[in-house]
């Protein structure tokens, strides 16, 4: 199969839903003439013309507000905010209005529409351009929250995102953005709430999601080499809806859970699992659960202070091997 | 129409066949009345502890939501605020539905799970009322975009209150609208009060929309908001552009509110005399005085006066022996498969 960036699959994955639909459209800050600060754009104004693929002023309000008007009316939008630190600005729209408007019509109103944003760290960008948004999502009644790892699946959780019913925020990591993968041919349809099992393994499951995910696997493989422990690494891939069933299942084969955020501690959504896991599952386990995350700071700039900020694949593999062996 | 031009020619001049006609007058005269009289209701309701929560009442304001909503086609997109029982009525939908949500009973516009500040009909071309204030302008950009994308000739109308004027929102639809030339029409409602303080303390310019219609390229519209034939043309003005695919307008209509910002508000705040004065103007008043001038005999106004205090009658007794919704109604339409499950 041939292999693309994580940055090309985002092109493939809107040209993709584009092409079969027309009540697609795409709105966004930089996206359309300049191809996207990410590049992750680049082509589709050249594609689909100024009609679909337009450029917006700096007004985030605007944006996720034009892109439900659009919603509630007929069309499929997707909306680009560039940075997904900027949901904060635009943040009535995805904690008031779209997850809400269903449920307070008592279902007359529906809203399908998709939120695509740049997010997570390792770009020496800084508190205010690198956090990981996922956890303000992921509480809110009413909304679908999407962050995936690989060029596959970023165009196949794209395309089940824009077919989707409900609103969904759609987490592309900024720094996946120029990694590879091997992608098939021809179109490509992925489900929401699917967990993935990337790697089988016996002796504890290692649940990551988008940045951490290679980072689990490449501490999977130095767990197996180094000190003989058999991970299972599984790609949570989709927070709502969340699938427990592949997470429990996981965990009841290897009595031994660990989660790796990139998250502040606080709140993160590896506190949630851990409290399904033990509210259906205490007995599966062999061992406390283990999360690993960032500390409670906002994200430093300097290089050498964002990479101790972020779980590495040393730290994961610490914190395996110290749980299981002592 | 025979009536109408018996009547025209047994009052020469009266213009009562002019571009509004006698059938849309009543019409408007009707709607407003309507609008009044459920809202008195509602205050009533409320002091018998039968509408829950709270209640923004558009008292004195009847002219602008009837104006602008007699002039829509079917079709048209309507975007209100929390103080929109007014312009939901307009469109037709029914007294007992509102007065039911408003009482969160079963037989409410949405079961009851939307209450006073978010009564929405899709039917009625009621897109929602929203209680974020300044939220619901990008969201009618939004509905606009829509149209002209795809070709269709509605129009989405836009109504807020004049403290949404500073909030970026309304700064960010304005200028959006006015780029994509989209077919919208903001309706500011001057009441002159942002909830509990004078707009005019709060706000740099002495009109607090139109006095930034410039700055979007748009132009300044000031009306009397309390005069429903005046709103009427300006509306049909403002939506032919739209249609036509002129792009946005902003409309200001000067007009008062008889009662306070919420349930909860005596309106204290209010200098002595304004009330009095402005209930001189009230636009009930001015437009029953208006069909008496066109030739519009005390009869017709009687019947219909007596028609829409039954029409409340009737839906407020409906409202009562409605039962409360159902628990199991708590849980629907989270998720557009009808549930609220998260998780597998």
């Amino acid at each position: 199969m041939p292999e693309i960036t994580y940055r090309d699959a985002v092109i493939r994955g809107i040209a993709q839903e584009m092409t079969r639909d027309n009540d697609v459209v795409f709105l966004g800050e930089d996206v359309a003439k300049a191809g996207g600060v990410f590049k992750a754009t680049v082509g589709l104004y050249e594609q689909f013309g100024p009609l679909r693929v337009r450029d917006t002023p700096i007004s985030e309000q605007a944006i996720l507000g034009a892109a439900m008007g659009a919603a509630m009316t007929g069309l499929k939008p997707i909306a680009e905010i560039m940075f997904s630190d900027f949901f904060a600005v635009c943040f009535d729209y995805i904690a008031n209005e779209f997850p809400k408007s269903r449920y307070m019509s008592n279902g007359q109103t529906k809203c399908p529409l998709v939120v695509r944003t740049g997010n997570g760290a390792g770009s020496r960008f800084g508190a205010q351009h690198s956090q990981s948004v996922e956890n303000w999502c992921m509480m809110i009644p009413g909304l679908k929250v999407v962050a995936p790892s690989s060029p596959v699946d970023v165009i196949g959780l794209l395309a089940a995102a824009v077919r989707d019913p409900d609103p969904v925020i759609f987490l592309e990591h900024k720094s996946l953005y120029p990694t590879k993968g091997e992608v098939p041919d021809g179109e490509i349809v992925d489900r929401l709430g699917t967990a993935k099992i990337l790697r089988p393994g016996r002796d504890a499951t290692i649940l990551a999601l988008a940045l951490m995910v290679p980072r689990a696997l490449e501490a999977a493989e130095r767990l197996k080499a180094e000190h003989g422990i058999d991970c299972e690494v599984v790609d949570v891939r989709s927070l709502v809806p969340l699938d427990t069933q592949t997470i429990l299942g996981s965990v009841a084969k290897t009595h031994r859970l660990f989660t790796v955020e990139e998250n502040p501690r606080l709140c993160g959504w590896g506190a949630e699992i851990v409290s399904i896991v033990a509210d259906e599952a205490f007995y599966d386990l062999d061992g406390p659960p283990v999360r690993i995350t960032t500390p409670h700071i906002p994200l430093p700039a300097a290089d050498i202070l964002e990479d101790i900020v972020l779980p590495t694949p040393e730290r994961i593999v610490d914190a395996v091997r110290r749980s299981l062996q002592g | 129409m025979a009536t109408a031009q018996n009547r025209a020619q047994a009052v020469p001049g009266s213009g009562l066949n002019d571009d509004i006609g006698e059938d849309k007058r009543l019409a408007i005269y009707r709607s407003q009345l309507r609008i009044r009289e459920a809202e008195q209701r509602a205050y009533d309701l409320f002091l018998q502890n039968l509408v829950k929560g709270t209640s923004h009442l558009s008292l004195g304001q009847e002219a602008v939501a009837t104006g602008f909503a007699e002039a829509m086609q079917k079709g048209d997109l309507s975007f209100c605020t929390y103080r929109g029982h007014a312009h939901t009525l307009a469109r037709g939908v029914s007294v007992e539905k509102v007065l039911g949500e408003l009482m969160q009973r079963d037989n409410g516009l949405m079961r009851g799970k939307g209450g006073s500040m978010h009564l929405t009909s899709e039917a009625h071309g009621v897109m929602g009322s929203y209680a974020i204030i300044g939220a619901h302008l990008p969201i009618a950009c939004g509905a606009a975009w829509r149209a002209q994308y795809k070709g269709d000739k509605d129009v989405s109308v836009c109504f807020f209150g004049d403290g949404t004027t500073n909030i970026g929102a309304f700064h960010e639809a304005l200028n959006f609208a006015a780029v994509w030339k989209l077919p919208v029409v903001f309706v500011c409602e001057n009441n002159l009060y942002m909830e509990y303080t004078p707009i005019g303390d709060v706000t740099a310019v002495p009109h607090p929309a139109a006095d930034r219609a410039a700055s979007y390229s748009l132009e300044r519209i000031v009306i009397d908001g309390n005069d429903a034939d005046v709103v009427y043309r300006t509306a049909q003005k403002a939506y032919a552009k739209a249609r036509a695919g002129e792009g946005p307008s902003l409309i200001e209509a000067l007009t008062y509110r008889h009662s306070g910002h919420s349930r909860a508000d005596p309106a204290k705040y209010r200098p002595e005399g304004e009330l009095e004065k402005w209930k001189e103007r009230d636009p009930i008043k001015i437009y029953r005085e208006r069909l008496k001038q066109f030739g519009v005999s005390d009869k017709v106004i009687a019947e219909i006066d007596a028609d829409v205090r039954k029409e409340v009658d009737d839906a407020t007794e409906a409202c009562k022996a409605a039962p409360m919704p159902p628990l199991d109604i708590l849980t629907t339409d989270v998720y557009a498969d009808g549930g609220w499950a998260w998780r597998n």
